[in-house]
């Protein structure tokens, strides 16, 4: 979103400080403390598109499923539009926020029809004055996102994994809402495939001006889609950007890692690129290091980065970073 | 006989026999490894390439049956090996490291005991010299403080530790070929990284040829000599890696290079390939791209593409190929 606008665009997603830490039984008599998500901020203009990139385990999907309340936070405050979201008043938002999750095979019913699927969010919220206009309501959605009204009828098994995904956004469509979770949306997808939900989730924000939290671990998805990039590594930000800065310009160590490593599909750029591989595994959030929860895959690794943990600083105009070396 | 390549396919057909019909998972497949080379195979889910992979190895399910063709390995037909003669191939000249690392080590026996199996049964070792082997090979791949590991069971290793294991354990007896099916899919960036620089330092140090089954061609981009892109169980494409992704011939590569986002494509729209994959079980009698191509001809309706040369490092089956050379053909005698 540019800024150019006389009136600066508006935050539509707050998030403050957001913790969900979980227990877990280690043996008999331990219990450990497990910081999914550790003060996570961030926050989503209106229309934009918000990546959130990071490693299995770091977080990223607990922060998606905590807004919508789906997770309780155990901490931090969210706020849509200006007001807080507490569990109280979530059913009214949740009209307004909705999420379109990984697997298309496991996240629509197999009992159900098409019809009863797109129609659930329709009923739960009476979004209908008879069924005339439920049924004229779902096959406009089937539609939107490039299915047919014949298709109303089936069930999910009859699908395949592209269509799958599009009854998921179609569902995710029904109640008007301005903002979606993407959780992985393309990740089981073909490479073919992936393109047109890509494209379709685009139309869908410049047709209806919806706001997006695009959660993926595949960065050139993120960078293709996203307006400004969040990189989480064990349950923290270490760096957020406007999606060009983030990948011509990576300051954190494990951004500029992750930004290395991305395989590229060009034998020409692959041939003639260093990449910076990282030592070892992500530690377990379980036994997290004390400090900078990176420093034992750092490289520039100090003493001080494993007595204090670093905040998140602003090195150029909406560019933020969390690290003592830079 | 010096210049015979490793392995040759030849009209290779492998079917899967289940009750809705014949799905007819590799369909005439085609194609040369030669040795110390890293062969790409790329592909959408039901391509036919993790087929390919069981089909040289022989470790197809019940249903699934190689119906026709020839797998040459040094000129013998694995085709026609008996068991004991396969049982001396696996593993011993040919090995594979599966997608899911998790699944494919025995969660009941140690590291160690897994991977001196392997090398008990191929190499004439004892079973201190086979301890000593998969020491050696975990140091190798990578894995720190390996008299630790050989004791430890796989849940106790991270993802990307146990797909060393897998590596290691499929190097343990100096394949000629390794058949890695979607070795980082399951992995993280960063760990998949790893693993890829990992594969070329082996493949460097050992002199073994790789082929490279994903669907990522970012991953083979990286590591390929040569590419096959497979589509419906035929070969769409076969050439060079920079043949492939700078001089595409076929309509589906050129779709597949166009419809992947890249560092540059913020804000263009991607141009996906319309329509859904192929029905394994009602294959078109013509090309089996025809349905998702934009330039389909009449004649790609019909009759299957035949293979054509474009030059010494390409080959592609898609009749605009036919229709541009005989075009030029036919200008040239004019002339």
């Amino acid at each position: 979103m540019s800024n150019t606008n006389d009136a600066s665009p508006k935050k539509l997603i707050e998030v403050n400080n957001l913790q969900k830490h979980f227990v877990v039984k280690e043996d008999m008599f331990t219990k450990l403390p497990l910081k999914a998500v550790d003060g996570v901020s961030f926050s989503i203009d209106k229309g934009e598109t918000l990546g959130l990139v990071g490693e299995s385990g770091c977080g990223k999907t607990t922060v998606g499923r905590s807004i919508l309340f789906l997770e309780k936070p155990t901490g931090g405050e969210i706020y849509y539009d200006g007001n807080l979201i507490n569990e109280k008043n979530i059913y009214n938002y949740r009209k307004k926020m909705q999420i379109v999750f990984q697997d298309p095979y496991s996240s629509l019913n197999p009992r159900m029809t098409v019809a009863d699927i797109v129609g659930e969010p329709l009923d739960i919220h009476k979004l209908y004055k008879n069924k005339a206009e439920r049924e004229e309501r779902i096959a406009e959605l089937l539609q939107t996102v490039g299915l047919n009204s014949d298709h109303s009828r089936r069930y999910a098994h009859e699908f395949s994994g592209g269509q799958r995904q599009r009854i998921g956004i179609a569902r995710a469509l029904a109640v008007a809402p301005e903002f979606i979770v993407c959780d992985e949306p393309v990740s089981a997808l073909d490479v073919s495939i992936q393109a047109q939900i890509i494209n379709k989730f685009e139309e869908l924000q410049q047709k209806l001006g919806i706001t997006y939290l695009f959660i993926a671990h595949d960065l050139l998805v993120v960078q293709h889609i996203s307006q400004r990039i969040a990189v989480m590594y064990l349950g923290k930000i270490v760096e957020i950007a406007p999606a060009k800065e983030l990948i011509n310009n990576p300051i954190h160590p494990y951004t500029q890692s992750l930004i290395s490593a991305i395989p590229l599909p060009d034998p020409e750029s692959a041939r003639n690129r260093h990449r910076i591989v990282l030592e070892g595994d992500v530690p377990s959030p379980l036994h997290m290091p004390s400090g900078c929860s990176f420093r034992t895959r750092c490289r520039e690794c100090k003493i001080h980065c494993s007595q204090e943990i670093p905040e998140l600083k602003e090195v150029s105009p909406g560019h933020f970073v969390r690290c003592f070396e830079r | 006989m010096s210049d015979q390549p490793l392995l040759q396919i030849k009209n290779l057909h492998t079917s899967f026999f289940t009750e809705s019909g014949e799905v007819k998972a590799v369909n005439g497949l085609n194609f040369n490894l030669d040795k110390g080379k890293v062969l790409g195979v790329v592909g959408e889910s039901g391509s036919g390439k993790s087929v390919t992979a069981y089909s040289i190895l022989r470790i197809l399910t019940d249903t699934g049956k190689i119906v026709d063709g020839e797998i040459l390995f040094k000129g013998k037909d694995v085709v026609k090996f008996n068991k004991k003669e396969i049982n001396d191939f696996r593993g011993a000249r040919v090995s594979i490291i599966f997608q899911d690392p998790m699944t494919s080590l025995n969660p009941v026996y140690t590291i160690g005991n897994q991977l001196c199996e392997a090398i008990l049964l191929h190499t004439d070792r004892n079973r201190k010299e086979a301890y000593l082997r998969a020491k050696e090979m975990l140091e190798l791949v990578g894995v720190n403080e390996p008299l630790k590991r050989l004791k430890q069971y796989p849940h106790e290793l991270s993802g990307g530790m146990r797909q060393r294991v897998m590596i290691a354990m499929a190097l343990a007896c100096e394949p000629d070929i390794l058949i890695a099916d979607e070795p980082t899919t399951a992995l993280d960036v960063t760990i998949q990284a790893q693993i890829l620089e990992l594969m070329k330092s082996l493949q460097k140090k050992m002199g073994m040829a790789i082929i490279m089954i994903t669907h990522d061609l970012g991953v083979i981009a990286d590591m390929c000599d040569e590419i096959i892109v497979m589509y419906a169980g035929s070969v769409c494409e076969r050439g060079t890696a920079d043949e492939i992704f700078y001089n595409p011939k076929h309509e589906y590569t050129k779709g597949l290079l166009r419809s992947i986002p890249r560092l540059d494509s913020a804000g263009k729209k991607l141009i996906p390939i319309e329509g859904s994959p192929i029905d394994l079980l009602n294959l078109p009698k013509g090309c089996p791209f025809v349905a998702r191509c934009d330039n389909a001809m009449k004649i790609c309706l019909e009759q299957k593409p035949e293979e054509v040369r474009i030059n010494d490092f390409h080959i592609a089956a898609c009749w605009l190929n036919y229709k541009e050379r005989y075009f030029n053909e036919e200008v040239q005698s004019n002339e």
